[in-house]
C-alpha cells in the first residue's frame, strides 16, 4: 500500500525529471544552433569551407590516409605492448626496498625524470636521426622500430610513474598481511598488490594510451609516411586543408572508444569501492 | 512548493546563461563582413581587368598595397640558400631576395620600403585574409593550387636533382630507370616529392621530410640512399652540407609543362597583374638571367637522367 505522500513524491519527481529533460533538450538544441549559426555565418566560412570541407578532396585523401592510419594503428599496438613492459619494470624497481639494488632505483629514478621532462618530439627527433648516426652493430634502422623505441622511452616513464602510483597507493597492511601468512616479496607483491594497483590506475592507464595513440602521428618528423604525413601531402600539393581533416576524424574515432571505456572502468571502479548503493 | 521555486530558479539560470551566450555572439559575431563585401569586389574589378594594365597604374601610390607606401613581402623562416643568404631577406643576397628587390624597383620602390614578413609555408595558403602582398618562397606553381590562391607568371624554371653519397649504389644511375630500387627521401610539399613518386616511381614508398635539412640528415645516416630537391638547392646540399654527396643527375618533372616557381598571391589580388608586367620587364630586359647567373650555380654541367 503506498501512502498519498510516497504517490505525490513520485509524480513531483517524474514531473521534475521531464522539466529537466525538457531544460536539457532545449539548451542543446539551443547551444548547438548558436555555435553552428555563428560558424556559418562567420565571414569566412564560404572560403573554410571549399578549403576544409571539399567532398572531392576528402575523397581523394580517404584510401590512402585510411592505409597509411593502418601503420599508425600498428605503431601504437607495438608500443602499448613494449611501454608496458619497461614501465611495470622500472615501477617495481623504483619501489624495491633491497639496498643492494640502490644503483638500479637511481638509474630508473634518471630515466623517469630526464624522458617525462624531455618533449616527446624531441625524443623521437633524436632517436630516429641520432640512433642510427651512431652506426651501432644491431641498431635497427627501420624507421617503424626507430618510432617504436622512441615513444616507449617517452611513455615508458610516464606510465612507470602512474603504475607506481598505483603500488604506493595500494595500503602497506596488504602487503604486510602478505607476509605475515608466508608469502615472498615478489609473491605478495605479485599476488596481492600489483592486482590492486593496476585495477586502480587502469582509467589513468587508458588516458595515457589515448594519448600515445595522437602521439603516433609524431613520427612523421623521422620521415615515417603515417597518417598526418599522407595528409600533409596531399594537403601541400594542393593548397588544401580537407586532408587534415579527414586524418582527424580518424584519429577521433579510435580515441573516443577509449575514452568512453576509461569513464565506464572510473564509474565502475568508484562503484565497487563505494559499495552498491550510492 | 519549495522545490518548485527551486526548479524556477534553475530555469531562470538557464535563461541567463542564454542571455550571456546571446551577448557572447553579438560580440564575437561577424563583425567585418563589410571588410569581406569590399574585398570580394577588389577581385570582381581584378578579374575584369584581364590581362592588360595600365602602366600608369603601376605606381606605389596607385597599387593595391597590403600597408600604405610599402611593398610587403613574405618567406618562410629559416629562409635557406641559395634562395637567401645569411637567414637574412633584407640583405638583397641570394635569388629571391634579389628577385623580390628587383620587382619591388620595377614597380617604383626603393629598397627602404620593401617590408619583409615571415609566413610559414602552411600559413601562406590558408584561408582567409593575407598580411602580406606577396609570398616568395620556391612554390611551384601548379592549376590545383592556383584554386586557392593566386600565382604571378613563373619567375624560375626548377630541375630537379637527385643527389646520393659517394660511392654508393646508386652513384653511377644515369636514368631515372636505375634508381627504382633505391630508398628515396624528399621534403614535404615540394614538387621533388611529387616527382619521386611520378616519375622515379621507386618500389619503396619514398621517406617524407619535413624539411631539406631533416633528408640531408637520412641521406648522412644511410636511412635513405638517395634525395631529391631542386637543382639549386641540390648544389647548395652537395656545397655545404653533405661531405661526400654527390649530384647524380637531373630531371624534368613529367607533369606537362615545366616546374616554374611563382609569387603567390591571395586569391584575386588585383596587385598580381603589376607585379606580372613588372617580372615581364625583368624577364626580357635580362635583369633575371643576371640575378639567376649571380646566386645560382651554373647548372650545365649536371648530367640529364633519361
Amino acid at each position: 500500500m503506498v501512502s498519498e505522500t510516497q504517490r505525490a513524491r513520485e509524480r513531483f519527481r517524474r514531473r521534475r525529471s521531464l522539466q529537466r529533460g525538457l531544460v536539457a533538450a532545449a539548451s542543446t538544441v539551443l547551444g548547438a544552433g548558436l555555435l553552428a549559426w555563428l560558424v556559418t555565418h562567420a565571414p569566412g566560412w564560404t572560403s573554410v569551407q571549399v578549403r576544409y570541407l571539399d567532398l572531392e578532396e576528402a575523397r581523394t585523401a580517404l584510401p590512402d590516409v585510411a592505409a597509411a592510419f593502418w601503420l599508425n594503428i600498428r605503431i601504437f599496438v607495438v608500443a602499448e605492448v613494449c611501454i608496458l613492459v619497461v614501465a611495470l619494470v622500472v615501477a617495481l624497481v623504483r619501489v624495491t626496498p633491497a639496498p643492494a639494488l640502490a644503483p638500479l632505483r637511481l638509474l630508473a629514478v634518471v630515466y623517469t625524470d630526464v624522458f617525462r621532462g624531455t618533449p616527446t618530439l624531441l625524443v623521437v627527433f633524436l632517436v630516429g636521426f641520432g640512433f642510427p648516426a651512431l652506426e651501432l652493430q644491431g641498431v635497427p634502422s627501420s624507421l617503424f622500430w626507430l618510432g617504436v623505441i622512441a615513444l616507449t622511452l617517452s611513455y615508458g616513464a610516464y606510465v612507470a610513474e602512474v603504475v607506481r602510483a598505483g603500488i604506493v597507493s595500494v595500503h602497506p597492511s596488504q602487503a604486510l598481511s602478505a607476509r605475515a601468512l608466508g608469502l615472498t616479496y615478489g609473491q605478495s607483491m605479485r599476488r596481492v598488490v600489483l592486482p590492486q594497483a593496476l585495477r586502480r590506475v587502469l582509467p589513468p592507464l587508458l588516458n595515457d594510451f589515448v594519448s600515445l595513440q595522437k602521439d603516433t602521428a609524431l613520427l612523421a618528423s623521422i620521415g615515417l609516411v603515417e597518417a598526418l604525413r599522407v595528409a600533409d601531402i596531399q594537403a601541400k600539393q594542393n593548397f588544401d586543408f580537407t586532408p587534415y581533416v579527414v586524418t582527424a576524424a580518424f584519429f577521433v574515432a579510435v580515441t573516443v572508444p577509449i575514452a568512453r571505456l576509461t569513464d565506464w572502468l572510473s564509474l565502475r571502479q568508484v562503484r565497487r569501492e563505494q559499495g552498491a548503493s550510492r | 512548493m519549495r522545490p518548485c521555486t527551486r526548479v524556477a530558479r534553475r530555469r531562470l539560470g538557464v535563461a541567463a546563461t542564454c542571455c550571456l551566450a546571446a551577448l557572447a555572439l553579438a560580440a564575437c559575431a561577424p563583425v567585418d563582413e563589410s571588410d569581406d563585401a569590399t574585398d570580394g569586389s577588389d577581385a570582381g574589378s581584378g578579374d575584369g581587368d584581364g590581362g592588360a594594365v595600365d602602366a600608369a597604374a603601376c605606381t606605389p601610390d596607385q597599387l593595391p598595397l597590403y600597408a600604405d607606401g610599402r611593398l610587403t613581402v613574405a618567406t618562410d623562416k629559416p629562409a635557406y640558400p641559395p634562395w637567401f643568404v645569411d637567414n637574412d631577406p633584407t640583405n638583397g643576397n641570394g635569388y629571391e631576395s634579389a628577385v623580390a628587390y628587383a620587382v619591388a624597383g620595377e614597380l617604383g620602390f626603393a629598397d627602404d620600403e620593401v617590408e619583409w614578413v615571415t609566413v610559414p609555408f602552411n600559413a601562406s595558403y590558408q584561408p582567409g585574409a593575407k598580411e602580406f602582398d606577396f609570398d616568395i618562397n620556391q612554390i611551384s606553381i601548379t592549376a590545383k593550387r592556383a584554386e586557392s590562391v593566386t600565382f604571378s607568371r613563373g619567375y624560375y624554371t626548377a630541375a630537379q636533382a637527385v643527389i646520393v653519397q659517394e660511392g654508393s649504389d646508386f652513384a653511377d644511375a644515369t636514368s631515372v630507370a636505375d634508381l627504382a630500387d633505391a630508398t628515396i627521401g624528399a621534403q614535404v610539399g615540394t614538387t621533388s616529392l611529387t616527382a619521386v613518386t611520378d616519375v622515379i616511381a621507386p618500389s619503396d614508398a619514398p621517406a617524407v621530410y619535413d624539411d631539406t635539412n631533416a633528408a640531408t640528415n637520412a641521406l648522412e645516416n644511410g636511412q635513405v640512399d638517395a634525395i631529391v630537391a631542386d637543382l639549386p638547392s641540390a648544389f647548395y646540399i652537395t656545397a655545404v652540407q653533405l661531405d661526400d654527396g654527390v649530384i647524380v643527375g637531373q630531371f624534368q618533372p613529367d607533369t606537362g609543362d615545366t616546374e616554374q616557381f611563382g609569387l603567390l598571391f591571395e586569391q584575386g589580388n588585383p596587385l598580381v597583374e603589376c607585379v606580372d608586367t613588372a617580372l615581364d620587364t625583368l624577364d626580357s630586359d635580362g635583369t633575371l638571367a643576371r640575378i639567376e647567373r649571380r646566386w645560382l650555380s651554373d647548372v650545365v654541367d649536371v648530367p640529364e637522367l633519361s
